[in-house]
């Protein structure tokens, strides 16, 4: 049986959290390339599967009653190496090699990497294959359950509301789809790109129970992706969350969707997590 | 009031056939969802997932005979693609199957990065494919599979041309640990011999130096009668090599052909651009041989209204049409010349 390795509170998270995000902005400014506020957004929510919800470890990847997670929004996929690296699937100095001449770590998820269950990049993909992999699970009467992250922009895509339907049609009660709602996309907010509210109502009258959490708050968030599914219903969690969540200067600013940090402006956000950091330890003292 | 479908194979033709043996068998369509039901009976992981086409993919009893082995997921292929590949990614045997002018156009990215990306075992299945759906028009029609799909890395290309390469391909793919696609028609097709499958393999049908046909698919049976039609005619021998794998290439054959032969006819139920007949060409181009050579598909247009019988006489797809084809390569031949 396939078991999260850890055990830790809130605040151990919430600090574990400060590390992860320092880390991807020192890959990504490292790689020259990333996608660095998507990534602040979802860090948590990485952070709270793999550290507390995902029954998978490096050593039980290949198990196949593990639970699945396919990272549809496929361009955070710093954020997926940061938290993966972390939790053993891969040494932590794979991460200098990111989006260098020959690397295996390619600016988009690829299963030549431990722990990545899918390619993916192209958006609108990860429902579809969850669906199939919760199929799967169904079909096999296995308890594993599959999760996939979702964007506000790639909301769009017409393809997720094929899976929608068919999530529901098929009463995949073991499929949860998780949205990193920092209502930003490239072009600047999504409600003016292309609105996609109200979430709520449309997910809910495509019949899926629908939880909304704060994005941010492990107790909010461990809560939404671990409590038992509604019956017969997929599970769409909108987790508000702020787009280059912890750096001031990077939160709610669409210019940061796939900016890369100068060296100045890796130093002040590294300053500013820093500071973050020693005021969740002085709260814990 | 519609006038009766012309068959594809006129007075001369069906004598043709007649002299050389041939029998008529099924549909491959009706092979394939026998076959398919067949293997899924003995290995519970094989799924079928269709798009409201269970009726087209002949599929309508093994869904009966096996309702825990099909997913249906209404009219939406690119969900019908990603879920298949989920399906395969988590150890099931999906064969995802719908209408090829459909799957291979509007679930294209899902072929690219869901299946062939992510290398999954699954089986995507082209069916109706080609012209099948005659004079339904150009939306239905798939004479662009071949040229995308070969353009995609990491996938097996496969068009059968009688139900024993049919049958054989599908337990090919079942079999198989990567992307396959396979691609078939509605008509009932002859059977062209016993001569061994196996997936990148050509197959020998006859023997013969003066030229080579090389097709593929329903196309197949069209160039051993022109062949059959030239011995009879003028004596000349002609190789007919059947390709049911068009990629990847079976490029021994297609080299030996070139060497031999020192002319070529490609024939396909696929447009001209990007398909067999072009690979074909890009290998002897890139070969010591330079046998004459002439691609016969459809061309470049919105084909004529018609029946699937119809479009092959209208593009010369047909035992005339192709010994017509034949006949000034016939004279133009470069074989390789024989070693002192």
């Amino acid at each position: 049986m396939t078991t999260t390795s850890s055990d830790l509170s809130d605040q151990q998270l919430a600090a574990k959290a400060v590390a992860l995000r320092r880390e991807m902005l020192q890959l990504i400014f490292r790689a020259g390339a990333g996608h660095t506020g998507g990534g602040m957004s979802c860090m948590d929510i990485l952070n709270a599967l793999y550290n507390r919800v995902l029954r998978v470890s490096p050593e039980t990847f290949g198990d196949p009653g593990r639970d699945r997670y396919v990272q549809s929004k496929g361009h955070c996929v710093e954020a997926l190496y940061t938290v993966l690296a972390d939790r053993g699937f891969f040494p932590k100095s794979d991460l200098e090699t990111v989006c260098h001449y020959q690397s295996h770590y390619v600016g988009h998820p690829t299963r030549h990497i431990a722990g990545v269950e899918m390619n993916t990049g192209a958006l609108g993909h990860g429902l579809p294959i969850c669906l199939g992999m919760a199929l799967a699970a169904k079909m096999d009467r296995k308890p594993y359950r599959v999760f996939t992250l979702l964007g506000d922009g790639e909301l769009a895509e017409g393809s997720n509301w094929e899976a929608a339907l068919g999530a529901a049609h098929y009463q995949l009660d073991n499929l949860i789809a998780i949205l990193d709602h920092n209502s930003l996309q490239i072009t600047g907010y999504t409600r003016d790109v292309m609105n996609s509210e109200p979430l709520d109502e449309k997910w809910q009258s495509f019949g899926w129970n629908v939880r909304s959490v704060d994005g941010h708050d492990y107790a909010e968030l461990g809560k939404a992706l671990s409590d038992p599914p509604e019956p017969g219903k997929p599970t769409f969690i909108i987790a508000n969350t702020i787009k280059g969540k912890g750096v001031s200067f990077m939160e709610n600013n669409a210019k940061w969707h796939h900016r890369v940090p100068t060296e100045e402006e890796l130093e002040q956000a590294l300053a500013e997590l820093d500071e973050a950091e020693a005021r969740l330890k002085e709260v814990t003292r | 009031m519609s006038a009766p479908a012309p068959s594809m194979y006129d007075a001369a033709a069906t004598a043709v056939a007649e002299r050389l043996g041939l029998a008529k068998g099924k549909a491959n369509l009706e092979v394939f969802a026998a076959t398919l039901e067949e293997l899924a009976r003995e290995n519970p992981d094989i799924v079928a997932v269709t798009s409201d086409s269970r009726g087209s993919g002949k599929l309508a009893p093994y869904g009966i005979a096996l309702p825990g082995q099909i997913v249906e997921v209404g009219i939406a292929e690119q969900n019908l693609v990603g879920i298949t590949a989920g399906l395969a990614a988590c150890g099931k045997k999906s064969f995802g199957v719908s209408p090829s002018c459909f799957l291979t156009a509007r679930s294209l990215e899902q072929i690219k990065n869901d299946v062939c990306y992510s290398d999954v075992p699954a089986v995507l299945v082209g069916i109706s494919a080609g012209v099948s759906y005659g004079a339904l028009g150009s939306t239905h029609h798939s004479v662009h599979d071949f040229a995308v799909l070969r353009a995609i890395n990491n996938l097996i290309v496969v068009a059968p041309a009688d139900n024993f390469e049919a049958r054989e391909a599908v337990r090919a793919a079942a079999a198989s640990d990567t992307p396959v696609f396979l691609r078939f028609g509605k008509a009932a097709l002859y059977d062209l011999g016993d001569a061994p499958f196996a997936l990148g393999k050509a197959r020998v049908l006859r023997e013969g130096d003066d030229l080579a046909f090389i097709a593929t698919g329903e196309t197949v049976v069209h160039c051993l009668l022109a062949a059959g039609h030239l011995a009879e005619t003028t004596g000349r021998q002609c190789r007919v090599i059947s390709m049911p794998t068009v990629k990847p290439l079976d490029t021994e054959a297609v080299l030996a052909a070139a060497a031999e032969c020192g002319a070529i006819v490609t024939a396909e139920e696929h447009m001209v651009h990007g398909g067999l007949g072009e690979a074909v060409a890009g290998v002897v181009a890139q070969s010591d041989f330079h046998p004459a050579m002439r691609i016969m598909g459809i061309p470049d247009e919105y084909t004529v209204t018609g029946s699937q019988a119809d479009i092959f006489r209208h593009y010369g797809l047909t035992m005339s049409g192709l010994a017509e084809a034949a006949g000034p390569l016939l004279e133009k031949r470069r074989p390789a010349p024989t070693p002192a």
